[in-house]
């Protein structure tokens, strides 16, 4: 597939790098014991150093750097068993420090990998340059005063893992489709919980265009994008402006821009003019991390199945198509949910009734699979009971929609409404002969060589049975007593 | 190494400290003055030396991961400017600051 754009001077190729912010699950910030939950009160989850008063020292939580461990394991890359933190200097309301805590040229997660699913069923390996541990700053409030802008502390000082790409995506797609991967990735190690509305996860995208075999041409960066949707948009206007200012003879300059969802643009950001001189330097407060291969080591044993693995066993052992591995393992709520179902059944099977049924009552309710009120168990008992035949699959349909409102067991509800499949020969023979009796035109008919009348007759049977039937029995008993 | 006037002026901006135009001459030959001294280290070989991070020889602390801070909003806003004006709660605030 190419992803190449034509203009009037020949073809085009933009080429995305990302670095993605992802918030660290931990229960304390990096360097202090506040807390990091999300939608407290304002500056009540702030400790002295998060709020950077004179003399407060940063002592590392080491949860945070466990995770970031598990994080560049789960990328497929090299840990750094010695890094540095320093001091990235700027100036701005809602960094009290003046600087943030960071890691500039020893991150503690090197080179790494992820491959990357596209719609076409294709893959891609794009590289990632490393992950590094960094302080958040705090919340800027614009819109509850009008003349000053509050600021929340609350997030000042909460650990992120900041994952940079190398420039290797060539699309929107591919880059919404990395952005996924390295989510679902981080969702599977438990290092982040990847919510997008909440912050914990945002990305900075730079951009850039050049003809095909061209040397790397200027990039802008787009600051701060928090959600996949607007990612691509501002992929795509940027591509379009760039190509037109080269196009016309202009040069592209070398900023930071912003991206505005309300017009779908992206313009330039004013403050950071400057900021670009960070003056990195080492923190004299903090030593430089240094761990053992052997803690490495122990963090690697108690790697989860990440997504990629997953999809093999999915497609090899459970013989899932590769379509239905993937959207199944693209959540691990998901994965988890079916997993359940599957366990002991035929995995086929599972998967149709958790994409189907399961998938459209969730949709229905606005649910995401956390929130379902029923277990993966529950389905899975479901299933049981449409396999030993206590239930057709058409009544199941609505057992499984009860289930789903009283989060009841779909056996206590075969067994209260009386749902039981009809299997008694004789109940059958009698509203099959009272069916016949009623139509000695379509009886006529079936016999005079329309074999397709037979379907009539049993759907007669099922309406009159309220769909409790066994329909194979049904269809075996009236073909015997159609026959001259 | 010596630093010159732009120099000066534009580090004194980065760290939003005010020096006065009639300053940064001096400030220029004095600066210039402490990094050719610094410089002289550079005639010692240390190329087989390891940098060295703290006096100390020790390991960094680490911290479990509990909460044992935070829940001091009064202390936190204490000195804030309008920290107890606005309606709003325990907010810091600066006059508006818009992208």
């Amino acid at each position: 597939m190419s992803n190449l754009i034509e203009g009037a001077t020949g073809q085009w190729e933009v080429v995305i790098g990302l670095e993605v912010h992802a918030q660290v699950t931990s229960q304390a910030k990096l360097f202090s014991g506040a807390a990091t939950a999300f939608g407290a009160e304002a500056n009540s989850q702030v400790s002295l150093v998060d709020a950077g008063m004179p003399g407060m020292l940063p002592v590392i939580n080491e949860v945070a750097i466990e995770q970031a461990v598990r994080s560049g394991l789960g990328l497929n890359a090299k840990i750094n068993t010695y890094s540095v933190f320093d001091r990235k200097n700027y100036f701005y309301a809602d960094l009290p420090q003046g600087y943030q805590i960071s890691q500039y040229l020893q991150p503690i997660v090197g080179e790494g990998v992820v491959t990357v699913n596209l719609e076409d069923g294709s893959s891609r390996d794009i590289g990632v340059e490393r992950l590094h541990l960094e302080q958040d700053a705090g919340k800027s409030i614009h819109d509850r005063h009008p003349t000053k802008t509050y600021i929340d502390l609350n997030r000042s000082g909460v650990a992120l893992m900041e994952i940079v790409s190398k420039p290797d995506m060539r699309s929107a797609e591919e880059a919404g489709a990395y952005v996924r991967k390295v989510r679902a990735i981080l969702r599977y190690l438990g290092t982040c919980d990847g919510n997008m509305e909440e912050g914990s996860m945002r990305a900075d995208v730079n951009v850039s265009v050049r003809h095909p075999g061209d040397d790397l041409g200027t990039r802008a960066e787009i600051k701060n994008v928090n959600s996949i949707r607007f990612m691509q948009q501002a992929i795509h206007y940027e591509t379009t402006r760039q190509i037109d200012i080269l196009e016309d003879g202009g040069t592209i300059a070398q900023e930071t821009r912003l991206f505005d969802a309300q017009t779908g643009t992206t313009r330039p950001m004013r403050s950071k003019e400057e900021a670009h001189d960070y003056r990195y330097f080492p923190d004299p407060d903090l030593l430089p991390l240094e761990f053992s291969d052997e803690f490495v080591e122990a963090i690697r044993a108690t790697l989860p199945e990440l997504p990629d693995d997953k999809k093999q066993r999915y497609m090899a052992d459970l013989g899932l198509s590769e379509h239905d591995a993937q959207v199944l393992l693209a959540e691990r709520d998901i994965a988890l949910f079916f997993e359940a179902v599957a366990t002991g059944r035929d995995a086929k099977v599972a998967a149709n009734w958790v994409q189907g049924d399961f998938f459209a009552l969730l949709g229905r309710a606005e649910l995401d699979v956390a929130d379902s009120p029923i277990s993966g168990d529950q389905l899975g008992g479901l299933i049981d009971l449409i396999t030993d035949g206590t239930i057709s699959g058409k009544i199941a349909k609505d057992v499984l929609e009860m289930m789903f409102e009283s989060g009841q067991d779909a056996g206590v509800i075969v067994e209260e409404k009386g749902l039981k499949q009809v299997s008694d020969t004789g109940a059958l023979e009698g509203e099959i002969d009272k069916v016949i009796a009623a139509n000695g035109d379509k009886v006529a008919e079936f016999q005079g060589g329309k074999v397709k009348v037979l379907g009539w007759f049993v759907g007669q049977i099922m309406q009159a049975t309220k769909g409790k039937a066994n329909p194979q029995m049904v269809n075996q008993l009236v073909r015997e007593k159609l026959k001259p | 190494m010596s630093v010159d006037k732009a120099t000066v002026a534009r580090i004194a901006h980065l760290a939003r400290i005010g020096v006065g135009e009639d300053e940064l001459e001096p400030l220029a030959s004095e600066l210039s003055g402490i990094l050719n001294w610094i410089e002289q280290l550079n005639e010692v070989d240390t190329d087989a030396v390891p940098p060295m991070a703290s006096v100390h020889d020790e390991a960094l602390r680490w911290r479990a991961d509990v909460i044992n801070d935070g829940g001091k909003q009064a202390d936190v806003v204490a000195n804030a400017p309008d920290g107890d004006q606005n309606n709003d709660g325990a907010f810091f605030t600066v006059p508006k600051v818009i992208e």
